[in-house]
């Protein structure tokens, strides 16, 4: 039977808090420019200029077709040597760890973008209607009538993308990038403790999402009693 | 920019010699398909399972199946798939550990991820089961009951067939998520379409043929995945009801 | 035939019923009327065990319903019952509506099933429809439909959940003349309806609930000519004035 020995843990908690940082670091920016790019994506989706509705069903549809690890991997292989090239930045500068932020920024963008979309399209045309007979623009009656119905409908499935969004950093495993999971694999890796740092690993991340996923619930109720 | 394009690369043999590049690619393409399809079996008849579990009266049942819905989903896919790699082999008693980490080590990689994606999907699709049933109108399960059906005959006859109906747009999705969500399992080395890119990547000087190639594959099973659902959807649609004529 | 004594059913603090007591004859026709929330529909489903209750107890054919004992769905499957949203099977067709429950509960063969099913079908006027889904019917028709299905069963008495109240106005006499039928051909019914028009012509007694509580019990005559309560009468000027 296998024996246990958690005892690299406590040594490497500053380590792994340092990774935990980076993680939240990548959710919180990711978070904030999906839901702007999101944003923005979704109302050129539901514009009636057709370029930029092109435009947006074109970046949604081939994001959301191709896999996150793929992205990275772009992002982390590819783009920083193209980026290089086209803005002539000096050879030696690391562009890979920005590079893998942004492409996982414009990946959750594409999701977010749907469920923005979604919820734009839950508040009742009437109110567009309305809003126009108060002699708004289309950019005030976004503004002002719809996008806040729509966030106010949407505030569960935006944090439990979040959540889930939390959960996918940990992919930035495959561009190098040190977060939680990458220092938990690390520690494990260095003193041969693999087996007891990724059930840690794995329990951190239940004990978060898990709680995350509760407050969201709780959240729910308090707004939407059914 | 100095780059030199070559889609001649994928006829050229590969470093190995015994394949050529685009051998390479259609290997990793074969693996994903057959990954994430074997995969799908375990996700769907697990998850239909747990799902119908989360709706029936038995308190216990229904706990269970909610704890296992709330485990899979909480812990990232990526940490998953290298606690059923790296950790449960050790975890297993000697004798058959010692066996499993003898064997072939591409069937150890399959076998993981096969696993892995098997279950972390499945408490998806609980999910979608769950909340299909839970829209269901309440009276038909009364109906159901007041002609004299069993609660399994309820379900069975009544409940699962509209449920299942309501539950193939969400589950289309889920479906398109396995084929990307295996892309993680080259993490741990099994040679599916991404892993392949990456070592085209290596082994070429062809970094945008390589990665374009692959891109444009998982966009083919993409879309692939999309129109064979579509039919699907349209040929079990119910007429008079949503969807249906 | 059936026997309600004493039944009281709370939810946490709530009384949904209040020791509530009545019998059904054989043959009887009785309908349950009252204000929304007073507690009729669950009184019904009661009846068969589709909603439990706390205390009292209910004997219906000579079988507690309430006793964990008893095989409900056996029970069940010579009850009758009606649902205000009529809950036809939406995936099956109409003539699978009519014979799943015949086969898979009662062990008939298929084509007996079908034949019952067709021919009570035809005695609710639609036969033309057998090989349409529910939701390509009209509401009325679907009613009309799901008494047929119940009526396949053979069963030994009907209860009906407010059966018209989801209708279009139009189509509500064509469920009714169905159940005016059924009731003069000697079936045992009992009825959760506002159709006051039904009561006076085929009822044999009326109940009249409120708060979770029975008020009134009489004969149609007694209830319509002089209703004892206030509550009632309040009721059936209400209902006058509609």
């Amino acid at each position: 039977m296998y024996e246990f020995d958690w005892s690299s843990i406590p040594g490497a908690l500053p380590f792994l808090w340092d990774g935990m940082k980076i993680s939240l670091v990548i959710t919180a920016q990711a978070v904030l420019i999906g839901i702007v790019w999101g944003t923005l994506l979704a109302m050129m989706r539901l514009s009636s200029i057709k370029p930029l509705s092109w435009f947006a069903a074109g970046y949604v549809n081939l994001f959301r077709a191709v896999p996150l690890v793929m992205v990275l991997l772009w992002f982390f292989l590819i783009v920083p040597e193209f980026v290089g090239q086209l803005f002539n930045i000096p050879k030696g500068t690391d562009l890979r760890l920005s590079s893998a932020m942004a492409g996982f920024a414009l990946f959750e963008a594409a999701y977010y973008s749907e469920i923005i979309r979604a919820g734009i399209q839950s508040v009742p045309k009437g109110q567009i209607a309305a809003s126009y007979a108060l002699g708004m623009t289309y950019g005030q009656a976004m503004r002002l009538v719809v996008l806040p119905q729509a966030f106010r409908n949407m505030v569960p499935l935006l944090l439990t993308q979040g959540i889930i969004l939390f959960q996918d950093t940990s992919l930035v495993y495959v561009s190098a990038l040190a977060d939680f999971f990458g220092a938990a694999y690390k520690v494990g890796d260095r003193d041969g403790r693999l087996v007891e740092m990724l059930l840690f690993a794995g329990a951190v991340y239940f004990v978060i999402c898990f709680a995350a996923s509760q407050l969201v619930k709780r959240l729910q109720k308090k707004y939407h009693p059914a | 920019m100095g780059y030199q394009w070559n889609w001649g690369v994928f006829a050229q043999p590969s470093a190995t010699g015994d394949d050529t590049y685009f051998g390479w690619m259609l290997a990793g393409f074969k693996m994903t398909i057959g990954l994430s399809l074997s995969a799908w079996v375990i996700a769907l008849l697990l998850g239909a399972l747990v799902g119908v579990l989360r709706t029936v009266p038995n308190r216990v049942l229904a706990g269970i199946a909610t704890a296992y819905v709330e485990l899979f989903r909480n812990i990232p896919l990526l940490v998953q798939l290298f606690i059923w790699y790296f950790v449960l082999p050790e975890l297993l008693p000697a004798s058959i550990g010692d066996v499993y980490k003898q064997s072939n080590p591409v069937l150890q990689q399959f076998l993981a991820s096969m696993v892995c994606l098997g279950l972390f999907t499945s408490a998806r699709v609980a999910e979608q089961v769950r909340s299909g049933i839970n829209s269901l109108p309440r009276g038909q399960k009364n109906a159901g009951l007041a002609l004299g059906f069993t609660l399994p005959q309820t379900y069975r006859f009544v409940m699962l067939p509209m449920a299942f109906r309501l539950v193939v747009p969400p589950l289309t999705s889920e479906f398109l998520n396995i084929f990307k969500n295996s892309a993680v399992c080259s993490t741990i080395g099994l040679l599916e379409l991404a892993a392949q890119g990456r070592q085209l990547v290596d082994y070429t000087a062809q970094p945008y043929e390589s990665f374009i190639a692959v891109t444009l594959a998982y966009i083919l099973i993409n879309v692939t995945v999309m129109t064979l659902m579509h039919k699907f959807e349209k040929r079990i649609a119910v007429p008079g009801y949503i969807g249906g004529k | 035939m059936i026997k309600i004594a004493n039944v009281s059913k709370h939810y946490g603090d709530f009384n949904v019923l209040k020791d509530c007591s009545t019998t059904v004859s054989k043959g009887e026709v009785i309908v349950v009327c009252g204000p929304s929330g007073s507690g009729k529909s669950t009184l019904i489903k009661c009846v068969n065990g589709l909603e439990p209750f706390q205390s009292g107890e209910i004997i219906v054919n000579g079988i507690s319903v309430g006793d964990p004992k008893t095989n409900l769905s056996k029970l069940r499957s010579h009850v009758g019952m009606v649902f205000q949203n009529f809950e036809l099977f939406p995936h099956m067709s109409i003539t699978q509506n009519l014979a799943i429950a015949q086969v898979k509960v009662l062990g008939r063969k298929q084509d007996e099933a079908i034949d019952k099913g067709l021919k009570l079908l035809d005695r609710v006027g639609l036969k033309a429809h057998a090989h349409k889904f529910p939701g390509q019917l009209s509401g009325g028709q679907q009613q009309r439909v799901a008494i047929a299905r119940a009526l396949a069963m053979d069963p030994i008495c009907m209860l009906f959940d407010e059966p018209t109240s989801a209708l279009d106005p139009e189509m509500v006499n064509e469920v009714l003349d169905v159940m005016t039928e059924l009731a003069q051909e000697g079936m045992t019914m009992m009825c959760v309806t506002h159709e006051m028009g039904f009561a006076r012509r085929v009822a044999d007694r009326v109940i009249f609930m409120d708060q979770g509580a029975i008020v009134e019990d009489d004969s149609k005559e007694a209830f319509f000519a002089n209703p004892r309560s206030e509550r009632a009468q309040q009721f059936l000027a209400k209902i006058l004035h509609h």
